[in-house]
């Protein structure tokens, strides 16, 4: 080898910035560092991968005393000469470095070992479609175990043989009930006036202002108060479900029940579900009962109608088959808020946006669902001519 | 210049609300140090740490950083000085949602101009410390509770800090990685000159690397005992410390 000196890059504009230089003599070789070497300058050079030629059994020592300054910044630049002259057969002498230097360089690897890569495989589009279509299908499987599984605990808890806490049913029934009552009364009574002050508008021009009572019971009573009470629990309680055991499946307490044996669908989900098919119904009566009035208030200041009229109007309005319609309905929207929203908290990932996506997951799933079992209860009731 | 103060508490009382955790703390704890803070169970270890950080406001007493009073200054000054820290939370304390990767290099992108492949290489180099470069793009829910606890080193690390908080560190881990800890947590003292405040029960660990310290009583809620765990092994004479320093001292007879 010929004697030459390989020069690092060199910043005019600082005389201070890091600087390196490589002096090659017969086999050994000397790198002279010099300047501010500080990981926040940004401006650490990158020693190039074909810096050092390739001479096995070379030694390569250093020269340290011009650096002004330095932190991890100039150990990342050595790091990279370390796996250089790793590549190129050159031992690196350490004792030349000043013990902190040596100290970190030396927890470093030589040859890293290679990162592990989350895989993320392209599919074709057709591949994707089917692919969801199969596991759309699985999860109404999925859910469908859940439901047993759920109703099998339910048994077995009237029959004295589960372990569902009264406890749990009782807090979670005073949150889905209760608590409820101001936000699902507000939002039936304003859907009342909305429906009766529609009503009136168009009504009022045929002189048939007393039918605005029979559209809103009739309007309340099979679908309005059924549904929007269902959304409002869909979005406040299964939100809440969702979120709380998703962050419970983070902390590994899913886990810890498992292993005990004591079953998550008996445990959390039973009385989750059966808190919402329990207050479900009371919460429609409810907000039947104040979706009349939000109608009868309205009415009764706009139009000429007594509020005995009103009264007698309403009540004739609709039949008893029609008010168990939208019972059951209501039933129904309980148990399906609280079996998706428990599935999708059980089904979510561990870290805490997850916890957030399964919230809001189980919200728009719940809102979605709630209307599409509307659309097919409204078919079935046609059929059967409720 | 050894004798040089970093972190200075004086009459110190910590309480949550009315319930008082530890009073009539002072100490001091000096540059390149390694302190540790000892004690039993519930003693409020973990709550000194959290008042050092700036998390926990004493109720009573003073806390300087350098020459600084840490409390007196504004919240954008306390966040400059909390620059200078470097803390290793309990239970690793790693952001769910980001890889490993991505956590060390959020302060990186927080709180300097460097340019990603600049900040890559760094959150590299920090992984490369604490042997962890395999992880860099795995999530925290899929590595294992050691490989978390040296994450969140290489995080503490993340801004060059000065001054290092470990809260038991090794707790958890089998008896070579924590060796292999203490080595590191040596290594980093002497590599970037740091000072470092370390709770800890490993009694082996405390006497391989700590050179002062102080014991907390969880009964009388004041500290009992200063001093390097060496010395109050060999030397205080109170019974409790005698007590936590002498458990391990009849293993290790027992042992060998
Ligand atoms: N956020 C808090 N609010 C009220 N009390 C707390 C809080 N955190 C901890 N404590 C109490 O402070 C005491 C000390 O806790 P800690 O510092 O965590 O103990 P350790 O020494 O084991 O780390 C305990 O009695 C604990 O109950
Ligand atoms: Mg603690």
């Amino acid at each position: 080898m010929t004697d030459n000196t390989d020069t690092g890059p060199r910043s005019h504009a600082q005389d201070n910035a890091p600087q390196w230089r490589l002096e090659n003599e017969q086999n050994t070789l000397l790198m002279v560092l010099s300047g501010t070497w500080q990981a926040r300058t940004g401006a650490i050079p990158v020693f190039p991968k074909d810096g050092l030629p390739k001479t096995p059994d070379g030694y390569l020592s250093f020269q340290t005393s011009d650096i002004q300054a330095w932190d991890t910044g100039l150990i990342a630049f050595l790091w990279d000469l370390k796996r250089v002259a790793h590549n190129a057969g050159i031992s690196l002498d350490m004792q030349t470095l000043p013990g902190p230097m040596r100290q970190l360089l030396e927890l470093l690897p030589e040859a890293p070992d290679e990162p592990v890569h989350h895989k993320q495989p392209h599919t074709p589009l057709l591949e994707a479609v089917g692919g969801h279509a199969i596991a759309s299908m699985t999860e109404v499987g999925v859910v469908s175990e859940l439901a047993a599984l759920t109703a099998k605990g339910a048994v077995q808890t009237i029959l004295g043989r589960s372990r569902m806490r009264l406890s749990d049913l009782l807090a979670n029934t005073s949150d889905a009930g209760p608590y409820a009552l101001l936000i699902v009364g507000i939002v039936n009574f304003l859907i009342g006036a909305i429906l009766a002050f529609v009503g009136a508008v168009e009504l009022q021009k045929f002189a048939a202002g007393v039918y605005v009572a029979s559209l809103v019971g009739i309007a309340m009573v099979r679908e309005m108060a059924a549904v929007m009470t269902a959304i409002i629990m869909a979005g406040r309680t299964g939100g809440a479900y969702a979120a709380r055991i998703s962050t419970m499946q983070g902390n590994e307490e899913i886990d810890a029940l498992n292993v005990f044996g004591i079953q998550p669908s008996t445990y959390l989900i039973l009385p989750a579900v059966l808190s919402l098919i329990i207050t479900m119904p009371f919460l429609y009566l409810y907000g039947c009962l104040i979706g009349m009035l939000g109608g009868f208030v309205v009415s009764i200041s706009m139009l000429d109608i007594t509020a005995a009229g009103y009264f007698h109007q309403t009540v004739t309005s609709f039949g008893i088959g029609q008010f168990i319609f939208g019972f059951v309905k209501s039933i129904v929207f309980g148990a399906f808020i609280g079996l998706t929203s428990c599935r999708i908290g059980l089904k979510a990932g561990r870290s805490a946006a997850d916890v957030g996506i399964a919230a809001t997951r189980a919200v728009v799933v719940g809102i979605v669902g709630v209307i599409a079992i509307d659309a097919i209860f409204a078919v079935i009731a046609d059929v059967l001519g409720i | 210049m050894p004798d040089q103060t970093v972190l200075s508490l004086r009459d110190v009382t910590l309480s949550f609300g009315p319930k008082i955790i530890q009073k009539n703390i002072s100490l001091d704890v000096r540059k390149g140090s390694i302190f540790a803070v000892m004690g039993g169970s519930g003693c409020g270890k973990s709550t000194l740490l959290k008042s050092m950080i700036g998390l926990l406001r004493p109720s009573v007493g003073e806390y300087h950083v350098g020459n600084e009073n840490y409390w007196a200054g504004t919240d954008a000054h306390r966040t400059d000085l909390n620059h200078r820290f470097g803390v290793l939370f309990q239970s690793g304390a790693l952001w769910s949602s980001m890889t490993i990767g991505e956590n060390i290099a959020l302060p990186l992108q927080m709180f300097t101009d460097l340019k990603p492949p600049v900040i890559r290489r760094l959150v590299e180099l920090k992984l490369g410390f604490v042997g962890m470069l395999q992880a860099i793009d795995l999530y925290p829910s899929e590595i294992s509770g050691g490989m978390r606890k040296r994450a969140g080193l290489a995080r503490a690390l993340a801004l060059d800090p000065d001054i290092l908080f470990f809260d038991e560190p090794s707790a958890g881990l089998d008896p070579i990685t924590s060796a292999r800890l203490d080595d590191l947590i040596l290594n980093l003292r002497d590599g970037l000159g740091a000072t470092i405040v370390i709770v800890s029960h490993e009694l082996s660990s405390l006497f391989h690397i700590a050179d002062d310290g102080i014991f907390l009583d969880a009964k009388t809620k004041i500290p009992i005992a200063h001093g390097s765990p060496r010395d109050l092994r060999d030397t205080c004479t109170d019974p409790q410390v005698h007590a936590f320093m002498h458990r391990e001292r009849d293993d290790e007879e027992g042992n060998t």
